[in-house]
């Protein structure tokens, strides 16, 4: 018997408390994590939702994508889970978290291809094992059909953790084929390590990060600790740029208060950076 | 060349020159000064700071729209960068014309959008010993505040002007 069709969720109705901010607006290479996120299940998923909380149905981040409102009571991915599992009960998962930059389609291809494999016997679930505690990760995962009525049982039990509902209930184990493909990011210590690390396998890819010059002015100067600099970066317009050097240097005015420069003359924040582009970012003025 | 900033004190004889045609009947001008006191702390000095480059090309194209706007002879704006003591001057606009009433009306005109539009900072410093960059430091230390800030053209009149 073949296993049912698989569609795509990712999850994206995380508090991102952490981070200080929208996790799956964070971008990478010039494009969010959920765009990243999304695209990658769509070559591997006929149909891909995004999962929100029914507060997040009209977030720019995520409103241009189709959507499966959480439609069950509680907290956390597991709400996410159940949902799209009501919303389609004759398709099976494949479930994504948004912030998990280094994940492949090598990762992806693998996970459905040993889920395919065993065909109806796949159980409630494939998942990797995770490459720290050999326990399983279910947010890398495809959640079939059977587990609905047994995730709502054990939500119904007071549990809420879809990782020990997996260790409790069994799934199909794959072995991580690279350590490092489920790592998430959930300070802004570690969404700069990932930058730089995807830089670095950009480099390694002959994809060579952009060269800008950025030149800072009066509270941002300081902040920065430097007047200017050429900054390798991934990212492809002033809006991600800004998101980095956030990360970098905890500027504390919000991208709504600045106005922004590239090449001495203002700027959208969408327009594509060229490589040798000068930007500048352009705090409140008091001139007078 | 209608907008230029100067390291050292505004020249405001040579400026007003620069305005002198026999076709004026006469010519406004407006000096903001340094002041004490901002936002009940006394102030001691004052540091401007200006993306020069674009304010510049911004400041241009204020004063060229005054002249389009206004029925105007001439128009100039020149700014202060640096530190500048209690008292010290600025920036000047100076706009000469026919009539008196454009020439005022243009004046005021090129003073507020260069407040409003120019990428220049000021810095004071207060007796206290304290710091601040007027529009960045209070708006940053409550990003949940909505505010006009001088992005906002129709904003309020701001309460942080040193003018």
């Amino acid at each position: 018997m073949s296993a049912p069709t698989l569609h795509g969720l990712i999850l994206a109705g995380g508090l991102s408390t952490r981070m200080h901010r929208d996790k799956a607006a964070l971008e990478y290479q010039g494009r969010s994590q959920l765009d990243r996120a999304f695209e990658l299940a769509s070559r591997h998923a006929a149909k891909v939702f995004v999962s929100v909380r029914a507060d997040q149905t009209l977030d720019p981040t995520r409103a241009h994508r189709p959507m499966i409102v959480d439609s069950v009571a509680g907290e956390g991915p597991i709400v996410g889970i159940r949902s799209a599992l009501a919303a389609h009960p004759q398709v099976a998962w494949l479930v994504l978290a948004c912030d998990l930059p280094f994940l492949s389609d090598a990762t992806i291809e693998y996970l459905v291809r040993e889920r395919n494999a065993a065909g109806s016997a796949a159980g409630f679930a494939t998942a990797y094992k995770s490459a720290h505690d050999g326990l399983p990760e279910p947010l890398c995962a495809i959640w079939e059909p059977a587990a609905a009525k047994a995730l709502a049982d054990y939500q119904a039990g007071g549990g809420h953790c879809p990782r020990k509902f997996l260790i409790r209930h069994g799934a199909r184990l794959l072995e991580p084929q690279d350590a490092r493909a489920l790592d998430n990011v959930n300070t802004p210590e570690e969404y700069i390590q990932a930058l730089s690390a995807l830089s670095a396998l950009s480099v390694r890819d002959k994809v060579t990060p952009m060269q800008l010059k950025i030149q800072y002015y009066a509270l941002m100067r300081e902040q920065a600790g430097r007047s200017e600099e050429t900054l390798e970066t991934s990212a492809s317009t002033p809006a991600g740029l800004y998101e980095e050097l956030v990360a970098r240097y905890g500027f504390t005015l919000s991208r709504e208060q600045l106005k922004v420069a590239v090449n001495s003359e203002f700027s959208d924040w969408s327009r594509p950076l060229k490589l040798g582009d000068a930007v500048v970012f352009i705090p409140p003025v008091a001139g007078g | 060349m209608h907008f230029r900033f100067t390291q050292t004190a505004i020249d405001t004889e040579s400026a007003r020159r620069e305005l002198q045609t026999l076709s004026a009947g006469g010519y406004v001008s407006f000096e903001g000064w340094v002041r004490d006191l901002n936002e009940g702390q006394e102030v001691t000095r004052l540091e401007y700071e200006a993306f020069q480059e674009l304010a510049v090309k911004e400041g241009d194209r204020i004063v060229a729209e005054a002249l389009r706007r206004f029925p105007i002879k001439q128009a100039l704006c020149i700014h202060r960068v640096g530190s500048l003591e209690l008292g010290e001057m600025a920036v000047w606009v100076g706009v000469s014309s026919a009539h008196r009433g454009e020439a005022f009306d243009a004046c005021r005109f090129i003073i507020d959008e260069v407040k409003h539009r120019v990428p220049i900072w000021k810095k004071e410093h207060y007796r206290s010993g304290d710091s601040g960059w007027v529009n960045c430091e209070r708006c940053a230390a409550a990003p949940q505040h909505s505010h006009a800030h001088h992005h906002d053209r129709s904003g309020a009149p701001k309460s942080t002007e040193s003018v």
